[in-house]
């Protein structure tokens, strides 16, 4: 029987994960944590999940960690972006925005593997982390494994903290290496439940994209992301995975299946107009959207013995989930296929019949 | 997927069905893109149609040795680069498909020039190229695929005309450890024709440093026809596909610099020959 700790509860992912945690007999107690109060509607899935508003860098973590007898801890108080819903991320308020955002990230992990450390009882921790880990340069291979070294630092904000973050864990991992560390690198979640910055983009009536590139995409569903973030929290797998559904999109195929239309921008402007408003357009997004991002899984695979549905699946599961709102659905093109092919055959049977009464 | 089929056995109705039944497949992202970005549907169905004319009609290529290639599993073919603009890798592998009884796909390396630039880096994925790092090279060998690579890069693209068909350096033999960590056979692939596309009078150096360019061509059309100018001269191609060189010997030594040199060697003078030979059988650079 374990008793687990789980930061990041006022969060879609975090709050689920703990309900899960919560209701497998082999976890005997969920404590959750947030700087901020969970929203009601996760508020109703955290039942049975003892959740406490506290800060990453309040030294009370450490005797909640203590006095919880915590056995494992997962780490899932990572912000992917500067927009919050909900707001009051962190106690922080200077300024919010990215000082936040880094705050919680960085500090927050700086923290709570600090408090981690001196807890004699802890046996596992699981730090969610991101594909973003490999940065974004021209002179990246194709596919990267977890042991692709960042060519450049990349410029994106989050995509730093990353860096950072895992940079956290391979330090604790020489202090306590009687602790299996977990770094679970995921790709963009997607899925017909979750809403994330992505599902929102893909929703949209015209997708901006960056002109002349087409990035190769990989997606991970969110409920094969559940599923291994629960087996690496109670069974042992120590080490950094890739976690992503196998096979690519490409945005522009992507855009299609989802029956959008692409409007292209001139990469320059895109990224002045990023670097100006950042809560519009990232970084983080504007590298994804440049380089695109594929790794390969078959850590992930062989050491959890699962398989996350492939990249496709994930992506037209979410578009099934959306309804038929699409501008150009697949419904669409296929009729004016058809309609196209009538007429010639129309045309076809007139110009054969006025041949035949001329003859 | 139920094709609507136009049953009128005429040969327009047919191709434009297809045309048609291609398009929508386009618009509804109803394809499969491999990890490297290979879209294969794209590929046969919109840039082999367009470059069979240039390889067919335009250049008259005669290829020889395909049977050295391998029927399925992996091999790596190398070639000399010459002519301004890569369009010998691009014909090489519409050979690679136009003559292989199981018209494999060749899969190229290209520069990371070729990545950073918007357009072109995504029409040399999609047509099946990737960086030219082991990681991928390696990735796409252990998968049982052709790998294409031209170890002189721009030294070979880039050379002036007066220097055509000499080898140039093939750098550090990357190429060579690829193919030795995966026991791959090395085939080397000689390639006669492409020196005379843009023939390289001149290279404006200041231009190329202000574009980032490795060079920036003047040939007797470019720059002063302008966009005329990048259309190739209808020179002779012959290509020949050489005997395979086996690497399963020294799959341990693909660390050994001495082995990867004297191998990289090897393929350099094999293909340096056959194109002596083969420019016997071309007296005119421009014959039939």
């Amino acid at each position: 029987m374990t008793n687990v700790l789980v930061t990041g509860v006022a969060r879609y992912l975090g709050a689920h994960l703990a309900a899960r945690l919560a209701a497998d007999p082999r976890v005997e107690r969920v404590i959750g944590v947030d700087a901020a109060t969970p929203p009601t509607e996760l508020a109703q899935v955290l039942g049975d999940v003892d959740v406490h508003r506290i800060d990453l860098h309040n030294p009370g973590m450490l005797r909640l960690i203590v006095d919880g007898e915590v056995d494992a801890v997962a780490h899932l108080a990572v912000a992917t972006a500067v927009d919050q819903q909900g707001g009051g991320r962190t106690a922080i308020q200077q300024g919010g925005g990215r000082a936040a955002m880094k705050e919680l990230n960085v500090i927050g992990t700086m923290q709570l593997l600090a408090a981690c450390q001196q807890t004699a009882r802890l046996r596992k921790v699981v730090v969610r982390s991101s594909t973003a880990a490999y940065g974004a340069s021209f002179r990246d291979p194709a596919i990267f494994t977890e042991d692709t070294e960042p060519r450049e630092v990349p410029r994106g904000g989050f995509a730093k903290d990353v860096l950072d973050i895992e940079g956290y864990v391979r330090g604790f991992r020489r202090r306590r290496p009687d602790v299996a560390a977990t770094v679970l690198r995921f790709a963009p979640f997607i899925g017909s439940s979750a809403e994330t910055r992505l599902t929102r983009y893909f929703t949209a009536a015209v997708v901006p994209t960056v002109f002349g590139r087409d990035p190769r995409l990989q997606f991970v569903h969110v409920d094969d992301a559940f599923e291994v973030l629960h087996r690496a929290v109670v069974e042992q797998h120590p080490g950094t995975f890739n976690v992503a559904g196998s096979g690519v999109l490409t945005l522009s195929q992507a855009v299609r299946r989802a029956g959008r239309v692409a409007v292209p921008i001139l990469e320059p402007g895109l990224s002045t107009f990023a670097g100006v408003a950042r809560r519009a357009v990232s970084l983080d997004q504007l590298d994804l959207f440049v380089h695109g991002r594929v790794v390969d899984t078959t850590r992930l695979v062989e050491e959890f013995g699962f398989e996350p549905r492939s990249t496709s699946e994930a992506f037209d599961e979410f578009i099934r989930g959306q309804g038929s709102d699409a501008l150009l659905g697949p419904d669409v093109v296929r009729a004016v296929e058809r309609s196209i092919l009538n007429k010639i055959r129309q045309v076809r049977a007139v110009r054969a019949a006025l041949e035949a009464s001329s003859d | 997927v139920t094709e609507p089929a136009v049953a009128s056995g005429d040969v327009w109705d047919d191709r434009v069905a297809g045309a048609l039944a291609f398009l929508r497949e386009r618009l509804t992202g109803d394809y499969e893109v491999d990890e490297f970005g290979f879209d294969r549907h794209l590929t046969e169905g919109m840039f082999l149609p367009l470059l069979r004319p240039f390889y067919r009609t335009w250049f008259r290529t005669e290829v020889s040795g395909v049977d050295h290639l391998p029927k399925e599993g992996p091999a790596l073919v190398v070639a000399n680069h010459s002519g301004t603009l890569a369009v010998d890798a691009v014909m090489l592998s519409v050979a690679v498909h136009e003559e292989t009884p199981a018209s494999r796909f060749l899969r190229l390396l290209g520069a990371d020039l070729v990545f950073r630039l918007p357009v072109l880096s995504e029409l040399a994925r999609k047509s099946g190229g990737t960086l030219a790092c082991n990681p991928d090279a390696e990735r796409l060998l252990a998968a049982g695929e052709l790998v294409g690579v031209f170890p002189e890069g721009f030294k070979g693209i880039g050379k002036p005309f007066a220097e055509r068909y000499k080898l140039q350096r093939f750098g550090r033999g990357g190429f060579v450890s690829a193919a030795l960590r995966t026991g791959t056979p090395i085939v080397p692939a000689a390639i006669v024709g492409a020196e005379e596309i843009y023939p390289m009078i001149g290279n404006v150096r200041p231009l190329a440093r202000l574009i980032g360019a490795p060079y920036f061509p003047v040939t007797p059309t470019f720059p002063w026809l302008g966009p005329l100018g990048l259309l190739p001269l209808p020179s002779k191609w012959l290509i020949e596909f050489g005997e395979p060189i086996s690497t399963l010997d020294y799959v341990d030594s693909a660390d050994d610099p001495m082995v990867v040199f004297n191998l990289a060697d090897q393929v350099r003078e094999t293909i340096q020959q056959t194109l002596h030979r083969l420019l016997e059988r071309r007296p005119d650079a421009f014959s039939a």
